[in-house]
Formats: C-alpha cells, structure tokens, sequence
C-alpha cells in the first residue's frame, strides 16, 4: 500500500505505541516484540512508524547505508574507499528514510543474507555480492509478521547478526562483511505457536495487546478504518499534524537522550525489581534502565525517577519471568504486583 | 433483484447471495469459508460464483501443500536456464491479483501457509525475497476457503476465517434446494462499478460495532467486513447508499453465523453453559442487548438501526449454537489451538516437507535436486570461465556444475502421537453414581485411540491416594481389563490424583509424545494428601494441583460424574484452565465425542479461563 495509516491515527493501544517509541529513541534497546489477539493492529503499527521516523544522514555512494557520523562503524567498502583515498573527511552525505524492512515469511536465506547478484552472474558471468534485507535493515528496524512461524535456520541466522551487529557471507569465493544492526520488531499470536526463549530474550521490550472491548472505542477504530479505506490521500493529509508532532517528539527525545540523568536511586530499584520478579540475567536490568531513560528523553524530563521505571517496567520485563506452577496469573499481574510492593500503591 | 426480501431466505438463497455480494467485492469482502464436501451443492456454488465474476477476472486454484515457490513466486529455473538471465516466477497471488482463489481442503492449511496468506491479504501485494529475486507485486484477491471439515472443530485457520466476511454452510444442502435465482451477472457486474460511490451513515458503524459485541463477537475486522458487505448489497440493490435491508443482510451474512453468544439471555440452559466464564460474557454488552421488543423500536431512529442489525443476525445464528457452547466445542473466536494434539517435530526424513534449507545431504538428510539446481543456476557462467573455455571445445554437451555449496536439503515435519490419560475418581461418592457409566465411556474412547493408534494410561483415585493401574500402552486388551478390574469405595483424595495425572503427563511430554488429561470425578475432594479426611483442606490441595496443571499447559477435559452438574466440579476445570463436560447431559457416546474434540488429529479444545 502506498499510504500507510497513520501512526496518530491508531486507536487506543498505548503500551505498543510506546514501546516502539522508545525503540526509535534509543535503537540499543533490542526490539520490540508485539503479541496478541488478531485484528489489534500490529502490524498496522509496525507500517505505520516508517513514515513517522525522522531521516537520517548516508555516507554517499556507500550501499550499506553507513554513518557518515561513526566512522568507526563503516563497512569494507566505505573503508576501502577511505584507504583508497577516493573518499575524504568531510564525507559527502546524503539524507534516506530510516528502513523498515519486511522480513516475509516465505523469504530464503539467500534473500536475507544477501548473495550472488542473480542478473549480473547470468548476464556478463560476473561474481558480485547484492545485499540481502539484513544490510537494507541496517540503521533501521527488522520486521518479522507472525514472527513465531519464522523457519528455525532463519531464527538461528537473525540472533547470530543480532548478536554481533555484523552480517558475514562467506561462499564459493564471495566473502562479504558488512554492518547489520537494527531494531527487531516482531508480532505475532500467542496461539499460533510459542517463541524460542533465545529470540525472545533479544527482545528489549515486550507489549501484550487486546481488543478493546468497550464500545466507543470499537466504533471509532472501525470509522477511522473505513475512512482511511475510502480514501487514503485525504485520511493521511488529515493526521499529518499529529504524526509530524510525534516526529518531532522523536527528534527531541533523541537529541536528549544522551544528556538524561540515571541516578542511583533508579538503577537500585531496577536491580530491587528484577530481583523481586526473578528475572533471569543482567540484561532485564539494564533493558529496563534503557527504557526509562529513553522514556524521560521522550517526556522532556531531565532524570530517570520512579514514574518512568514504572511505565516501562511491564513492557521490559514480562517476557523474561520464570514461569512459576503455583502461580499462575498473567505475567504482567506479577510484574504489577512487585512494582506496588516496591514502589508502594 | 431485491437484497433482502424476507420470502426467498433459504440457506441457498443466502449462500448465491453471498457469493454475489462477494463478486461485486471479492477483495474488500476478503474471502468465503464454505464449509461442504465436494459434491454437487459446492459445485453448483463455485459455478455461480463463478458466473458472477466476469471472464476477465482470473479465478485460481490453490493446492493443499502448495511449495513457496508456487504460491509466492520465485526464480523459474527452466526459463532461466534457457534465457541466461534470471527470469521471475510469478506465483500463483500474484496471477490471482484482481480475482478469487480456491483454496483446497482449507480445513488441513498449516498456521505457516495462512500467515504467507494473511500478509499478502492484509498488505494486497506480495512481496517476494526469494531465490536472488527482490520484488514486490500487486495482489488483491478474494478468497474462497473450500472447508471439508467433518468434525465440529476441524476448520481452515482462524486467522483466515477472521478475515473472511461470509461462512456459509452447504453441509445440509441438497441438490433438490439448489435452484436457479438470484441476482444476474449483469447486475453484479452494474455493481461492482456503482461500489465505489455507495455512502454508508455514520450509524451505521454504530450499530454493527454494538451487535458485534452483543452476539459476543471479539473481533474488530467483523464490523468493518459486514460494513462493506453492506456497501456491497447496497451497490448490489442499485442504491448509492445503504439502506437498512442492506445493513440487515449484511447483519445476517457476516455477524449471524458468527455469534458466540445469544444476546437475550435465555432461561435455564443458560446457567450450565460453560462459556460464562468468558471475559467477553463477564460485562454484558448493555448497549445493545435489550430486547428488541417491538413497541419501542420506532422511538428513535438510530436505536432502531441497532435493533434492525441486531435481529438480523439472530435470525442467521447457528440453531446449534447453544449444543456446541455446552459441549465446550463452539465459540469459533474462543478455539485455541492448544488442543491440537500430537506436537510436530522437525525430523530429518520422514514426514510432511516443510521447507528446504541449505545444507550438505548427510545420513538421513534428503537431497532437494530442484532447489540444489535453482542454487546453482546463477553461477553457471562464472564457474565456466574459471576453468577457462577448455570446457566447451570438447563437443560434450553442456553440463551443469554444481558445488557442495549449492546442496540444499528438504525439511520434514512429523507428528508425534498423543498419550490419553484417564484419571478415573473411583471413590464411593462416584462409584454409587456412575462409575458403570464412566467405565463405559472410558471403554469406547479406548476403542477410539486403539484405530488412531494413540496410547492410552489409566490412573485411579480412592480411599487413600492414587494408583497408575495401566502405564501408556497401545494394547487395548490390557486397558480393558484393568479397567473392569477397576474396585470402587472409599475417599476422594482428589489433589492426589490430579498431581499423579501431572506427573505422568509430564512424563509423557518429556518422551516427546503429546499428553491429553481426561478426568473423571465429581469434584468433591475429601482426602487431603497426607492421608486425613477434612474437606476444606482436601479441597484447597485439589485447588493448588490444579493450578500447577494449568500452568504446565496440559489439555484437560473435566468430565463431571455427578449425578447433577456441581459448582465444585465445574470451578475445577476453569482452575485446570479444562473444557468441561457434564455427564448429566450426555451419556457415554457425547464423551468420546468431546474427546476426540479435544483431542482429535487436528481438533481444538475451548478452554475455561
């Protein structure tokens, strides 16, 4: 579809709309994973945060979409280039939307590794690498509809680059490095399958969202659905204030991002959290610290206090429970109950 | 053609109407699930379907297990080999853009083959990342799921159903009702032009929104379906706009087969039905839910808007709807998959293919030729030219190289089988009752997993703790014997029996086959575990197992052998998150039949939350 909906047009779901976000504010968080019933608008949502984020600067000519601001980071091409001395400080750059790629289900790994470029190796039977969707994704976000179907050795080849930051294509004398960081988004539906605790756990933020069963609510989604349906032009023109705020919003919360204090009050109630819900591993604990800083950031507040930690602190941490036989309530009632204990109702 | 005239509604009648006003919209409208075995009445209804789509819009056949490549796209090997350029595929979505596809035997579609669907649907292009190619093309289509389900709960995914306005049922048609009528292909196609233009009043989303509720409808695609179902059948009737026949039609196409609840509680019935426990049916939908008693209506015009949507549907709602609540099988938005018995497992050679993967063909691994050649096609040229031209001047004809790195090998899927463990309450308070009865049931659902060469366990409860008397077997000569063999008397100890049936399931788990808990009681615990009698203590232990049973996700069916339907039996079930069967209201062939819902090759069990 041309146009997509409107992310300030989506209805109510607040906790996603959050966590995705925050995964805009600071990419380091690890992803976003949306569960839930069907027709709530997931990848509605998904769609709709492309046209919502703010552009970002490409070293130009560099097909992997590097930083001219991290050269650090660069891939092999832009160093070379560097090397070579065909590319200078100050570095040329280009603006480009930030990627939201769709990993779709049928996709081979060929596609999402990259290989062999098809049209050049049949036509002058020349060897020469084309980037796969993992390189498209690099700077941007990875998203995977019914992420729990997803094909096993494709799962094991996303947490490897997840993991590492870098995509590595090693075949009949292609070898291809290049850098692949992104922001997973999954979604999907808990009934079609369970997801694999190490996928899972590469998910900074989780979010559980239901169809509101309220009546004014359903209208309104179901009107503003049928006019985006009648007509699309009109329906986006109509919220494109509102998305442009959330740009801006973004913006800010970026540029603030970096300047957001984290006293030691907030990392001792995160640790006093974790430990209370026993959540395994550090990374619950720093996730969740991420999280708030990025949602002061958002708010335009200048340190992390207690309402942010208590904000994020069910998207951070309900997925990375124990699962406990005599206590079988909902994950996110225990991720409740720890926080009114700890923080007082 | 009228749309809504009340003397011509017949389920046929209703099924061209539906298959007209899906013509006129087969994308909007998204799709059909037609549930009817092949047979002369779904013949007659894809001929008029088909009639009403006009020459020009492609209608496509979709085969069960149909490869990615097929139904997506991909790289055709044999043109690209012969051009010496890579030449695209386009699947079969892809060729449907604008029309309709079939989807054979819909009922057996994996979740994988659905998701591959919804996102083409939801997206209306496909976008194809496979074999090298990158592309991305239109492909809004209708879709006709072809349902052959025999079973209550053997349907296509919900995930497609959710998105499909109509679910007709040819089941019960005979050839003797299908009878030429309905609207003309002209007028389908005047209407299909007129869609675009056809207005529908802001009260109207107010009222399918509120009848959706009311009949107990979660989903929120449903009011935006029958919304421009109603479009349709205004379009259809030569309106610009819709009128309240078109809503009422719409209302009973797309919201009545629907409903998982009736709005208007009715008396008496209403109290053993399982499905209470619901969120949904927690609040009651007030809005809508009034009676549309006759002599208020007219008071005000969008009320009766509500009230004319509203009646519409619950003259369409399933008459089995009530009998397939209290079986616990109903509730199409409630059914979970967690039921499906026997889990897959990836097994390297034998089973269903799911997929391919790059990979050498070691022992047990088999070698796919078609996609290893796909693989290797690409690189034809420049493994040529690395071994110089010395090749092609020796006057052999031209061979296709292929390297270790082009190996692709075929994925299986296997189901595993399904172990039933009956845990039988042999206590005095059953065995006074029913456990004749039980011991029946008991003996058929043996006979059942006997032919679906399922296992069975047999576990008691009595006196003082619980007795595994037939570990998992498949012989049904030993399950029978131990089973009359079963004593009766004595105490409840119930919490000991439900633990025994965990750990054994667990077990059963652990060796990778699928456990399905059946168990019988009446509920009424009576013996704590440490041997001494007192019921609120026995009873608060049942509680707690059954809460760790829950959480370890076993399937559980609670058949509940008193002789009256007990409150105790029944909070019981939703504790152990199991379906719930009254014995009062079946005897021992409605158990074996809402087992195998349960626990059937590809059933579903509604769980009480």
């Amino acid at each position: 579809m041309s146009q997509p909906f409107p992310f300030s047009a989506i209805v109510g779901q607040d906790e996603m709309k959050l966590a995705l976000l925050i995964a805009a504010v600071d990419p380091t968080i690890g992803g976003v994973l949306v569960f839930g019933d069907r027709g709530t608008g997931k990848s509605t949502a998904v769609r709709a945060l492309a046209a919502l984020l703010p552009p970002m600067r490409v070293v130009a000519g560099c097909r992997y979409g590097c930083d001219p601001a991290a050269d650090g980071k660069w891939c092999e091409e832009c160093r070379a280039r560097v090397t070579a001395g065909t590319l200078k400080a100050p570095y040329k750059s280009r603006q480009a939307p930030v990627p939201v790629v769709d990993l779709p289900l049928g996709a081979t790994e060929d596609r999402v590794v990259g290989a062999l470029d098809l049209e050049r190796a049949l036509t002058q039977g020349v060897k020469a690498f084309e980037p796969g969707l993992l390189a498209r994704a690099h700077r941007g976000f990875l998203y995977i509809d019914e992420v729990n179907l997803l094909e096993d050795h494709l799962v094991d080849l996303l947490l490897d680059v997840a993991a590492s930051g870098e995509n590595v294509v090693e075949r009949e004398g292609l070898s291809v490095r290049h850098p692949a960081r992104f922001v997973l988004v999954g979604s999907g539906n808990p009934e079609e399958g369970e997801l694999r605790p190490q996928l899972l756990d590469r998910f900074g933020l989780s979010v559980e969202v239901r169809t509101p069963m309220d009546l004014p609510t359903r209208v309104e989604v179901v009107r503003r659905r049928d006019d985006y349906e009648h007509d699309p032009d009109a329906f986006v023109a109509k919220w494109k204030k509102d998305d442009g705020k959330l740009r801006r919003k973004i913006e800010t919360g970026r540029t603030r991002l970096a300047s957001v204090k984290v006293p030691d009050a907030a990392i001792q109630c995160a640790a006093e959290l974790c430990l209370a819900l026993g959540t395994d591993g550090l990374r619950g604990e720093l996730t969740l610290i991420r999280a708030a800083r990025a949602l002061a950031a958002l708010d335009g507040d200048a340190v992390v206090g207690d309402a942010h930690l208590r904000r994020v602190a069910p998207t951070a941490l309900r997925h990375r429970l124990r699962r406990n036989p005599l206590d079988d309530s909902g994950s996110s009632t225990r991720v409740d109950r720890a926080l009114r204990e700890l923080f007082g109702a | 053609m009228n749309a809504g005239t009340q003397a011509e509604t017949s389920p046929w009648s209703d099924a061209v109407l539906a298959a007209a006003l899906f013509a006129v919209d087969p994308a909007g409208t998204v799709g059909v699930s037609l549930r009817a075995l092949a047979g002369p009445a779904r013949d007659a209804w894809i001929a008029v379907l088909r009639e009403f789509l006009s020459p020009a819009i492609p209608v496509r056949r979709v085969p069960l297990n149909i490869a990615d490549g097929r139904l997506l796209g991909g790289l055709d090997l044999a043109a690209t080999l012969e051009a010496g350029r890579p030449i695209a595929d386009r699947g079969i979505l892809v060729e449907a853009d604008g029309g309709v596809v079939l989807l054979a035997m819909a009922e057996r579609l994996t979740p994988s083959t659905a998701a591959r669907l919804t996102a083409v649907l939801d997206t209306g292009e496909v976008a194809l990342q496979r074999d090298g190619i990158a592309l991305t093309s239109p492909a809004r289509f209708g879709m006709v799921l072809l349902d052959e389900g025999m079973a209550g709960d053997e349907r296509p995914p919900e995930a497609l159903r959710d998105r499909a306005a109509f679910h007709l049922d040819l089941t019960r048609i005979s050839l003797r009702d299908v009878v030429a009528a309905g609207p003309t292909p002209e007028s389908v196609a005047a209407a299909r032009v007129r869609l675009p233009n056809v207005r529908a009043s802001a009260a109207l989303v107010e009222a399918f929104c509120s009848a959706a509720l009311a009949l107990g409808i979660e989903s929120l695609r449903v009011p935006l379906l029958a919304l421009r179902v109603a479009r349709a059948a205004g379009a259809l009737a030569g309106r610009d706009s819709v009128s309240d026949e078109d809503a009422a039609l719409a209302a009973r196409l797309v919201l009545g087969p629907r409903a998982t609840q009736i709005p208007a509680p009715p008396p008496e019935s209403e109290a053993e039905d399982p499905s209470e426990e619901r969120p949904s049916e927690k609040e009651p939908p007030d809005a809508a839910a009034g009676e549309p008693s006759p002599d208020e209506t007219s008071i005000d015009a969008e009320r009766a808007l509500d009230d004319v949507v509203l009646e519409a549907a619950q003259a369409a709602i399933p008459a089995d709807l009530l009998a397939q609540l209290r079986l616990g099988t109903g509730g199409a938005a409630s059914a979970q998959s967690a039921g499906r018995a026997g889990v897959s497992r990836q097994t390297a050679a034998r089973g269903r293919p799911v997929g391919v993967r790059r990979g050498l063909p070691r022992s047990g691994v088999r070698l796919n030729v078609i996609e290893t050649l796909r693989a290797a096609a690409p690189w034809q040229r420049i493994r040529r030219g690395a071994r110089g031209d010395a090749g092609q001047t020796e006057g052999m004809p031209r061979r296709i190289e292929v390297r270790g790195d082009d190996f692709h090998v075929t994925r299986f899927k296997q189901r595993t089988g399904t172990t039933t463990i009956f845990v039988v309450d042999a206590s005095g308070s059953s065995a006074l009752h029913r456990l004749a009865e039980v011991k029946g049931a008991v003996e058929l659902l043996l006979a059942d997993c006997y032919v679906r060469r399922d296992s069975v366990a047999l576990l008691s409860f009595r006196g003082r703790g619980a007795e595994l008397l037939l570990p998992p077997t498949r012989s049904l000569v030993r399950a029978k014997r131990s089973l009359a063999g079963l004593p009766g008397g004595g105490g409840t100890p119930l919490a000991a029996g439900i633990d025994a049936a965990a750990s054994l399931a667990d077990a059963v788990r652990r060796r990778g086959q699928t456990p399905v808990v059946v168990l019988l009681t009446d509920g009424r615990a009576n013996i704590a575990a440490d041997g001494t009698g007192g019921r609120g203590q026995a009873e608060a232990e049942a509680r707690i197992a059954a809460r760790s049973m829950r959480a370890a996700g076993f399937t559980v069916l609670l058949v509940d052998t008193s002789p009256r339907p007990q409150e105790a039996a029944r909070q019981l079930a939703a504790e152990m998150g199991a379906s719930y069967l009254p014995l009062p209201h079946a005897g021992s062939a409605a158990i074996t039949g809402a087992v195998l819902a349960s626990a059937g090759p590809s059933a579903r069990a509604t769980r009480v939350r």
